[in-house]
């Protein structure tokens, strides 16, 4: 398109700015995409609106390439409606749509005006929407993309609670596959609770764990000499004997960490250990006396 | 004789990101290794690690910039940012005119547990890192180049 | 040369270690603290380092060595408050500061004291 050729265009475009707009909302309702439960009437409307008119004078300045300068404003937009839409539980399929449903208003509007002038205009439209399609869909994939990666950030929060058993003692039942990357996060949340609770003893309670290898047992070993090193200590109990098994086979050695088979049994152990220990109410109050 | 310690890989060098650009600090003084630090820190809160990985990476950082004032005669650190493939990183090059090293591999063994020798620190420090390249050149002096990966 | 204050509180010295310690001053503590405890008789030293971010293998031993004087001297120096992220890279780092107490904070640290050591 050259500049001589895009001022008939945007004049049309223009001229038919507010039965596009319908038509391109209309578009977009029949085929399904417009999700009446995620946006109301009148956002989208103004979604649309905005876009249109960035679209014309995007036209209006003759270029053609998406990725130039004359295109960023639309491109800035069209990103923040689809990062939303990506965050907002819409379809990929919906988020493209959006843009695509341009076509046929846009098509029919400059046919019904010249479809022998700008027949060569509708191709070059075409391969410019798709392009802005291709684009949109990008963008939507970036966001589905962080979406994913902070979901799987609050999971690994909330999968491992440090619950407080007693003054100064700590436990951590694990629950499910340990891998590398999450045992990290897990035994720095468990040195960072030590800290914040004043705590010295942890017990890392592993019953709910099926399997742990090399690199598990080795990020275990070391949660052990860190909490040392800050003056505290940690039990591990529930240890399976399959799991026993392996850590043995794999010639990794506990040294001096003290195991438990349950994690009642590190309990009473670690409380041991602070000087304490239970006993029943009418022991209490004979020597309470 | 020049030894290296494996072949270095190469990465894609960030230099025009704001805020990522190569920084280099001179290593002449304990003052120097300091500064060395709060640079490598602010590197990598920049690139947005997770507070122990700073720990690790400006740990390192420290140890080799040590190294060079205190066994290398004084020399030089770069710090930059590198991508490979999708994974960013820290690196950091420290090199030094020293004595160089001459027997690499007793170096990569001493620990602190011995006490003695140079005391270089450096097996601990390949430990802290993804990426640990070492070139070194007696009478000429060492090359130490790390990475961590977010 | 800016010098740690070694503060006397009761029967025990407090160091409070603040970040970005320079060899040179941590040479020096060294040595203020053997005077110090001499000149105190003081049995323990609480070694605070709470506010270190960084502990790379010479402060580490640094902190052993200054572990290891103080028992010459009949003290005790229990170093407190650790960072996780300090402990961890430690660890992987290789230096276990084998011969130094540790304690998660000053409570705990005299607490220790006073059970090995009751007035």
């Amino acid at each position: 398109m050259t500049s001589n050729s895009t001022s008939p265009l945007v004049d049309q475009l223009r001229a038919n700015y507010p039965s596009l707009l319908d038509s391109w909302i209309a578009g977009q309702k029949s085929a399904g995409a417009s999700r009446p439960d995620l946006i109301s009437d009148a956002d989208l409307r103004r979604q649309c609106s905005e876009l249109l008119t960035m679209l014309i004078e995007a036209l209006a300045s003759g270029e053609t390439d998406i990725s130039k300068p004359a295109w960023e404003r639309m491109r800035a937009t069209l990103r923040s409606v689809s990062m939303s839409r990506a965050r907002g539980g819409w379809a990929p399929s919906e988020t493209v749509q959006f843009v695509f449903s341009l076509k046929q208003p846009l098509f029919a509007s400059l046919a019904a005006e010249d479809r022998a002038a700008n027949s060569a205009v509708i191709l070059e439209l075409d391969h410019l929407i798709d392009r802005l399609g291709l684009f949109t869909a990008d963008v939507y994939q970036q966001g589905r993309e962080e979406v994913i990666l902070r979901q799987q950030q609050e999971l690994l929060e909330l999968s491992t609670p440090v619950v407080k058993l007693w003054d100064g003692i700590l436990a951590l039942p694990l629950i499910g596959t340990l891998d590398s990357e999450r045992t990290q996060v897990v035994m720095e949340t468990l040195l960072q609770a030590l800290i914040e609770t004043g705590s010295t003893i942890a017990i890392i309670d592993i019953t709910g764990v099926p399997t742990v290898d090399t690199r598990v047992a080795q990020h275990l070993i070391q949660t052990v000499s860190a909490a040392r090193l800050m003056g505290a200590d940690c039990l591990i109990s529930g240890i399976r004997p399959q799991i026993a098994q392996t850590i043995v086979h794999l010639g990794v050695s506990l040294p001096d960490v003290v195991t438990k088979a349950t994690l009642a049994d590190a309990f009473v152990a670690a409380l041991d250990r602070l000087g304490r220990h239970v006993v029943s109410n009418g022991q209490a109050s004979a020597s309470g006396r | 004789m020049s030894r290296a310690l494996s072949p270095w890989r190469e990465f894609v060098i960030l230099s025009e990101v704001p805020g990522l650009e190569r920084l280099t600090v001179a290593l002449r003084t304990q003052e120097d290794v300091v500064l060395l630090r709060h640079r490598v820190r602010e590197h990598a809160v920049s690139l947005s690690f997770s507070l122990l990985d700073q720990t690790k990476i400006v740990t390192a950082a420290s140890e080799l910039g040590r190294n060079a004032v205190t066994y290398g005669g004084g020399g030089e650190a770069v710090i930059e940012a590198a991508r490979d493939g999708f994974r960013i990183g820290l690196v950091l090059t420290v090199l030094d005119h020293g004595p160089g090293i001459a027997n690499l591999d007793e170096a990569m063994r001493a620990g602190f547990s011995t006490g003695t020798g140079l005391g270089l620190g450096l097996s601990g420090t390949r430990r802290l890192v993804h990426e640990f390249d070492l070139r070194s050149t007696v009478g000429q002096g060492t090359v130490v180049r790390i990475v961590r990966w977010k | 040369m800016e010098r740690i204050p070694i503060i006397k509180i009761g029967k025990y010295l407090l160091v409070t270690v603040q970040t970005d310690v320079q060899d040179n001053v941590a040479l020096a503590l060294q040595e203020d603290l053997g005077n110090r405890i001499i000149a105190t008789r003081a049995r323990l030293v609480l070694f605070d380092i709470s506010s270190l971010q960084v502990v790379d293998s010479f402060i580490g031993r640094v902190i052993a060595d200054i572990a290891g004087i103080a028992r010459l001297l009949d003290a005790e120096v229990v170093v407190v408050g650790m960072q996780p992220a300090v402990a961890i890279t430690l660890v992987e780092l290789g230096l276990t500061l084998n011969g130094v107490r540790t304690a998660l904070n000053v409570e705990s640290a005299v607490a220790m004291a006073g059970i090995r050591d009751p007035i």
